[in-house]
């Protein structure tokens, strides 16, 4: 096949060239905005992901330009690759939308719902699913299936009743690191994520697998507790690191650091993997170069209370000695402005 | 001048006539008027020995709730703060440990729970926001004070007493 195929395909009527061998999710992700499928499980940078969740379901109403049938069953799109002339329905189709609803349901059957208490709450991915997607009560009333905390190495645990078994973490161990120390144990219902024997995960980039988690089952030891996520403020920082990209997001809480995460993009996936030297031994503003404060979403809670844009009332616009008075805020926000 | 609105009445003052001049009925009618209130009921209340019934939904100081066994409900989410358009409330949370569970419900608590009642507006949106059924303004008015700093209430003075669920909704026989 020629390099320079493209394929076109519409995604809720918009149309799109993607390069043969894309999924549909990515050439929806090219789109971008509201006809991008969720996804909890699909992770662009690590490889193998993705089919194990089904939060990214879409229709397929017209398989391709030589077989316009449309395919009998809803998709997975992270795993359902483009073909030329397809018509896919993400949101515009109410089969897609009950679908998700159903998968959100599933999702949340052995969730605790304990978001009060996780850390992750404020940026957990199954909590945007359930906001948008699901609905406002379970039907469930069994017992939930639980487990004790596991502590994976001293710096990181894991809360398996959390889990939502994405495997992503499993990916990280794999792809990573040089030896793969924790995997899936267990199958079906009795599936469960662990170090086989308690046996601590040490090495330099085991970190990347609290990032990559969607939900709060795999958590920072070192940030347990300390503040909620929407009470702490984003920087962007680097440093000159030896093992890793050295770009972060620091998290302040007045002077201290609270944790230090990768960069994540729109999608929560982080944008370069960094190492547990970046990510635990470095809380010190000292240790970091700062870029500037990240930029949340308004939609986000973690932007709630955290005031970008000085909106100054009309007189100040008039009156020369209140502008005079305001002028390092103003500098301020100019700086702020690209 | 032309009176505007057409409704101005003229007074005139005519001159006292005798039983004016001597003023004695008056003084009598205004006395009349001040012993008969010797006998009507006293509408002051005895604030604070004697307190008005508050309405149903007076929402007054904040108390942080126990559950049936006695063990602080406040899970430290942060819901509260976060919801507080006065930005009163802030708390350090704390990890539970083994054999505190009698006195924390979860596994995370409140260490540190402060509000400060000088920012505090009274409006609710604390116990709207609250997961865990553990804030309420259902105490009487916040107190004046002296000082700035007394008005910080501390766990000390939010956390209600304990009190024991049995003797209120088991009646013994």
């Amino acid at each position: 096949m020629a390099e320079d195929v493209r394929f076109k395909v519409s995604i809720d009527g918009i149309p799109v060239d993607v390069a043969p061998g894309t999924t549909i999710l990515n050439a929806a992700r090219l789109i971008g905005g509201d006809v991008v499928p969720p996804a909890m499980c699909y992770y662009s940078k690590l490889e193998g992901s993705g089919g194990k969740c089904r939060t990214c379901l879409v229709k397929v109403s017209k398989g391709s330009e030589k077989d316009p049938r449309p395919m009998p069953k809803l998709v997975a799109s992270c795993r359902t690759t483009v073909m030329d002339g397809m018509e896919v329905q993400s949101i515009t189709s109410a089969e897609v939308l009950e679908a998700r609803k159903g998968v959100v349901e599933m999702l949340l059957i052995n969730h605790p719902l304990d978001c009060p208490i996780c850390d992750q709450a404020g940026e957990c991915h199954l909590q945007d699913l359930s906001y948008e997607h699901g609905l406002a009560d379970t039907r469930y009333e069994f017992e939930r299936r639980t487990f004790d905390k596991i502590d994976i190495g001293d710096k990181i645990q894991l809360h398996m009743t959390r889990c939502i078994l994405c495997y992503r973490c499993v990916f990280v161990a794999d792809q990573l690191t040089p030896q793969r120390v924790h995997g899936i144990l267990g199958r079906g219902d009795a599936a469960e994520i662990s170090t086989y024997i308690a046996k601590a995960v040490d090495n330099e980039f085991s970190g990347n697998m609290i990032d990559v988690c969607p939900v709060g089952a795999l958590t920072d030891k070192t940030f347990r507790f300390k503040n909620r996520v929407w009470f702490t403020k984003p920087v962007e920082a680097h440093r000159d690191c030896p093992t890793c990209s050295g770009k972060v997001t620091l998290w302040y809480k007045g002077e201290d650091v609270l944790r230090v995460t990768a960069r994540k993009d729109t999608y929560g996936e982080a944008e370069a993997f960094i190492c547990n030297t970046c990510r635990f031994e470095n809380k010190a503003t000292s240790d970091w170069i700062i870029e500037g404060p990240r930029v949340v979403k308004r939609t986000s809670v973690i932007s709630s209370n955290h005031y970008e844009q000085l909106n100054p009332p009309p007189v100040v616009k008039k009156n020369l000695t209140l502008q005079a008075a305001n002028k390092e805020q103003f500098e301020r926000i100019e700086r702020l402005l690209p | 001048m032309q009176s505007l609105s057409n409704r101005k009445k003229v007074l005139e003052q005519k001159p006292m006539n005798f039983w004016e001049r001597i003023y004695l009925p008056a003084i009598f009618k205004g006395l009349s008027i001040t012993i008969k209130h010797f006998f009507k009921p006293i509408p002051t209340v005895r604030y604070p020995e004697v307190e008005r019934p508050y309405s149903k939904n007076f929402r007054g100081q904040h108390s942080l709730k126990r559950d049936e066994e006695g063990r602080e409900r406040c899970t430290a989410c942060g819901l509260c703060a976060l919801s507080c358009p006065a930005e009163a409330i802030t708390m350090i949370s704390a990890e539970r440990q083994k054999g505190e569970e009698h006195l924390y419900r979860e596994e995370k608590y409140a260490a540190v729970y402060e509000i400060n009642m000088l920012r505090c507006i009274f409006c609710g949106l604390c116990e709207e926001a609250c997961p865990k059924e553990a804030i309420y303004l259902d105490g009487p008015h916040v107190t004046a004070d002296y000082l700035r700093k007394d008005f910080i209430y501390g766990k000390d003075k939010l956390v209600e007493p304990r009190f024991d669920y049995k003797d209120e909704h088991e009646p013994t026989a």
